[in-house]
């Protein structure tokens, strides 16, 4: 496949793998914020290599969509120097990592959601897309593999552990419609066969939800509010701070290398 | 005269992996093509894990190894399908793990069916037996998904008490 693909605009297919790029990138950032701050030793490990699989995700979307946009903008161009209202990353993804059932229920959400994307993606007619995904997905099917296990089992714990699992459930809920709302983007990129409209995942999405939450004791929220905007670059104020930080060096030093 | 493909697979055969150097580069099966294009040097790498900080090292001791045999005219070529397993893994590697007290990963459970595990747990099916590389006792625990590095898991043998890394399937 050459860089101009025949059915989409290429602006378009380079907004959607930013949104690939950017959810993979942040919450690999926010991840990557427990390094050294877990509650036990394994899951600081665990959560480091979690982060590492997600930012290299993320590099593999990005180093796409600098090839698709055609800008000469390679991967850490996009990381490193767009803003916040670039960035078309879900609002869950940017989330504060709160205490580590928040952190584990943020990662639950987003896994089972990648994990369908991704499974869907293998069947893209782009291949390169097809190739991440296929990459991607086997990664993402281990971190739901403990992600989901670790929401049963904090869920199911003790009193404690119950009601932070419950706690973090209904703050995190108003965030997960947002994975689900599809706009002009994911409609042209569904007729073109490139990708499924994230729309159509939600029944299953929210039916293996459901299982995990019902062995975990959990109740879901009725509400079916849904903040939404971080896929247009409408973003909460927690992005800022984690691109302060990440960029740092980049705005200090422009053009820095090693 | 160019050198054959032959002898250039037996250099890479002599590259330790960056983070398990009982591992050669060839035993990794991460190597998956060796060809000339005219007068350069092709060879095509596929990344273990997306994330993996060896990936880069490995591109670099790729590419001294075969300009210390003089190649200078080469080009290394990402390839991410299809995307890299335990499976390939050769029989000389997982031996090799073995010994240097790695568990190799158990057969056949990385191909991609995802959340299998998940689906194996929650219905209430245990997971693969990993067998024990010091005193190969088969009762052994998982103590945590990820160990020091993004392909290995955590897990201790019941039998003899001792800690050892699992070569996770993927």
């Amino acid at each position: 496949m050459t860089d101009k693909n025949d059915h989409i605009a290429n602006d378009v297919l380079f907004e959607w793998l930013l949104r690939r790029g950017d959810t993979a990138l942040v919450l690999g950032h926010r991840v990557s914020e427990w390094c050294g701050h877990s509650p036990v030793l394994e899951e600081d490990i665990a959560l480091a290599n979690i982060a590492l699989d997600l930012i290299g995700q993320a590099r593999m979307w990005l180093g796409l969509a600098g090839e698709v946009e055609g800008k000469g903008r390679g991967e850490n161009e996009l990381a490193y120097l767009r803003d916040a209202w670039d960035f078309r990353n879900l609002l869950l993804a940017e989330q504060p990592n709160g205490d580590f059932g928040k952190t584990m229920m943020r990662q639950f959400f987003i896994d089972v959601f990648q994990m369908q994307m991704l499974k869907a993606l293998q069947g893209s007619t782009d291949p390169r897309i097809a190739a991440i995904a296929a990459k991607a997905g086997k990664e993402v099917a281990y971190h739901l593999d403990r992600s989901a296990d670790l929401v049963i089992r904090l869920g199911d714990g003790t009193p404690e552990s119950h009601q932070r699992m419950q706690t973090a459930l209904d703050e995190l809920w108003s965030y997960t419609g947002e994975m689900f709302a599809s706009d002009a983007v994911d409609r042209a990129m569904a007729e073109a066969g490139l990708a499924p409209d994230p729309a159509s995942l939600q029944a299953e999405w929210q039916a293996t939800v459901q299982e995990v939450l019902t062995d975990a004791t959990l109740i879901l929220p009725e509400s079916t509010f849904a903040h939404k905007g971080g896929l247009e670059g409408r973003h909460t104020e927690h992005l800022g701070h984690i691109l302060a930080e990440m960029q740092f060096l980049q705005r200090a030093y422009p053009g820095a290398t090693w | 005269m160019l050198v054959t493909t032959n002898t250039v697979w037996q250099w890479l055969g002599e590259i330790p992996d960056p983070e398990i150097p009982v591992l050669s580069l060839t035993d990794l099966g991460v190597i998956r093509d060796v060809h000339w294009q005219e007068e350069t040097l092709v060879v095509t790498v596929t990344p273990t894990y997306s994330g993996c900080p060896a990936t880069a090292v490995i591109n670099l001791d790729i590419e001294t190894k075969l300009r210390s045999h003089g190649i200078t005219n080469l080009r290394l070529e990402q390839q991410l399908s299809p995307p890299w397993t335990t499976d390939w893994l050769t029989d000389r590697g997982r031996e090799k793990l073995r010994a240097y007290g790695i568990a190799p990963p158990v057969r056949e459970t990385g191909a991609p069916s995802a959340s299998k595990g998940r689906i194996a747990r929650l219905t209430g099916q245990s997971d693969v037996v990993v067998a024990c590389p010091r005193c190969g006792s088969q009762d052994t625990e998982k103590v945590s998904q990820f160990g020091s590095t993004p392909c290995k898991a955590a897990y201790r043998c019941r039998a003899c008490l001792e800690p050892f890394d699992y070569f996770k399937c993927h």
